[in-house]
């Protein structure tokens, strides 16, 4: 009798549980199932179609063949992951030595610099752009300076070649997002005992040998993460592509990314949603592909 | 043995002065384009192109410029609206799932977290198209509700509160169950006010991304009424000949609510993004 008791009020004290664990998620999986999952499903079907606007044919594999035979599409791939070759390292490696740097308990104005490194996150993408823009122009700021310091005899026309465009661009992402990954360093840094560091440094290991066997072993997660996220921003970079080439993606396509590639395809040009999204699944491919890899180099050295 | 000390203590004096001038001029850096920002609207278009970096006395003028081409109150009364609303709903929504995922696990709950978890590999450009589609079919094309919709169940903070949640003593719930709330009210009345400064960093975060969304509205945002702050800077800046010092003021007023909500929160910002990281 007793056990019967106690097996009822386990049921109910279960179901009690699950109630709530199910009440609590209900309405973000409601959110996310119509406005994330069922567009991903949606997209997905979509890529076997073809045609303009809503006029769409069945066409099989039709559009996989067709980004075989597009130079643009190549373009705007190749263009992509020279953004995310050359900026992802450059930004990570730079956010570590400043986080680095800034975890010191002894540097005075540490509050001050981090405050600092960390403002250009705060402004819009928008808006950067168009700092950098005018800043690039042909008489602008950087050439004066660059032509001041003697480091050029004559003024760049930066966003109208295709190889300084690009460098333009990876300069903006850089300014903008380096601070961002430096203060979840920082934030993992002032969580690591410092005992560990302060015995090295007695025992006279040099500091740049304390930087990289003890602080960025133990700083591998966080790592991780920032990486993956940043390879997923750079994969789909738009918004600053979008405001310094006015949405054409530069000269002669330079700095034209998969994400804008979509979007003219999509809204500039004659629409043709299927192909538009076979290609945004190659970016989904990609990012799958790229963190899957990044999380198997850091796992298999454990 | 003195020798090396002093050698010691040379190189480490040296690393120090090398340390202090790279963090000035990252720092140097960063904040040159924002000064940059404020000297331009103060400029004509002329003097920024030239890369004049003294303030000059066009301000009244861009100013005067910029109101007379862009309906100011309106244009920030969208932007803040979608900004407001949208990150109030998303947090409440995001952080009650967040929760909800943590206090409650079961197996089945937690394999559909993994799968939310992995949708955050799929790009905004692979589902713009089908929920383009389908808010032309609502109806719901150059409203506002279009652009928040979307937005209001974030994976990236349903995870940040989820790890945040790992944080919250357990001690705590028990004691609440003892005295006999209920789970709603367990997470209104104890662990909102615990996690405060989770929240502000949620906050800051959500209002800016929100602020500064710019594809999904440049999309849906059609007619002059409905455009936010964003948008419209966006498109002074794309004219053929733009005038800088006129869009200068518009950065201006674009970044000032995204600065000010950073300010104001700095400190339980950076409290929240430990917690997160632990």
């Amino acid at each position: 009798m007793a056990n019967v008791m106690a097996q009822n009020r386990r049921g109910g004290l279960k179901r009690y549980y699950d109630v709530n664990g199910w009440l609590f998620i209900a309405p973000a999986l409601l959110l996310i199932g119509i406005f994330l999952i069922y567009p991903i499903i949606s997209s997905l079907t979509l890529s076997v179609y073809s045609g303009r606007g809503m006029m769409m044919k069945f066409a099989g594999f039709g559009n996989l063949v067709r980004i075989y035979n597009d130079p643009i599409f190549w373009k705007a791939l190749t263009n992509t992951f020279t953004f995310f070759i050359i900026q992802v390292p450059i930004m990570i490696v730079l956010a570590l030595v400043i986080a680095n740097a800034l975890n010191n308990p002894k540097l005075r104005f540490s509050g001050l610099l981090r405050t600092a490194i960390f403002l250009p996150c705060v402004s819009s993408l928008v808006a950067y752009s168009i700092l950098f823009k005018s800043m690039f122009s042909v008489d602008g700021i950087v050439n004066r300076t660059l032509i001041g310091l003697g480091l050029m005899d004559q003024p760049l026309n930066w966003l109208t070649d295709p190889f300084w465009a690009k460098v333009v661009v990876i300069t903006a992402i850089t300014w903008r997002w380096t601070g961002y990954n430096m203060i979840f360093y920082l934030a993992a840094l002032q969580n690591i005992d410092r005992s560990i560091d302060e015995a090295a440094r007695i025992d006279g290991v040099p500091s740049w040998g304390r930087f990289f066997y003890l602080t960025v072993p133990m700083l591998k997660p966080v790592i991780l993460f920032t990486t993956i996220t940043s390879t997923i921003g750079t994969l789909q970079l738009f918004d600053e592509v979008y405001s310094l080439t006015e949405g054409t993606g530069g000269p002669s396509n330079a700095t034209l990314t998969l994400s804008l590639y979509i979007y003219n395809l999509t809204f500039r040009f004659m629409p043709n949603f299927g192909y538009a999204a076979t290609i945004s699944y190659v970016i989904v491919v990609l990012v799958a592909l790229l963190s899957f890899l990044q999380f198997y180099a850091v796992r298999e050295r454990r | 043995m003195s020798r090396s000390v002093f050698s010691d203590r040379h190189s480490a004096r040296l690393f120090g002065a090398i340390r202090y001038g790279l963090l000035l001029l990252a720092a140097f850096l960063s904040v040159f384009p924002f000064f940059w920002m404020l000297i331009g609207a103060t400029n004509i278009t002329a003097d920024i192109n030239t890369g004049k970096v003294t303030p000059g006395s066009a301000l009244f003028d861009n100013i005067r410029a910029f109101v007379a081409q862009v309906d100011v109150p309106l244009v920030l009364w969208n932007s803040a609206k979608i900004a407001i609303l949208g990150t109030a709903v998303t947090i409440l929504v995001s952080s009650i799932a967040g929760y909800g995922f943590e206090m409650f696990r079961s197996k089945l709950r937690d394999r559909i977290y993994t799968v939310i978890l992995l949708t955050l590999m799929v790009p905004f450009a692979a589902i713009m198209i089908p929920l383009f589609m389908m808010m032309a079919k609502a109806g719901l094309i150059d409203t506002h509700l279009a652009i928040v919709l979307p937005t209001l169940a974030s994976v990236f903070i349903i995870f940040y509160f989820r790890q945040a949640s790992k944080a919250f003593p357990a001690e705590l719930r028990d004691a609440a169950k003892i005295d006999g709330l209920k789970e709603w009210q367990i997470f209104l009345f104890i662990y909102v006010p615990v996690m405060r400064s989770t929240y502000a960093a949620a906050f800051v975060i959500v209002f800016m991304t929100s602020w500064n969304n710019y594809l999904w509205p440049l999309i849906v945002l059609q007619s002059n009424g409905t455009k936010t702050i964003t948008l419209v800077v966006s498109s002074l800046a794309s004219a053929y000949y733009p005038d800088y010092g006129v869009v200068m003021v518009g950065t201006v007023l674009a970044t000032l609510p995204t600065l000010f909500v950073f300010f104001a929160m700095q400190r339980q910002f950076v409290q929240g993004m430990l917690g997160s990281v632990k």
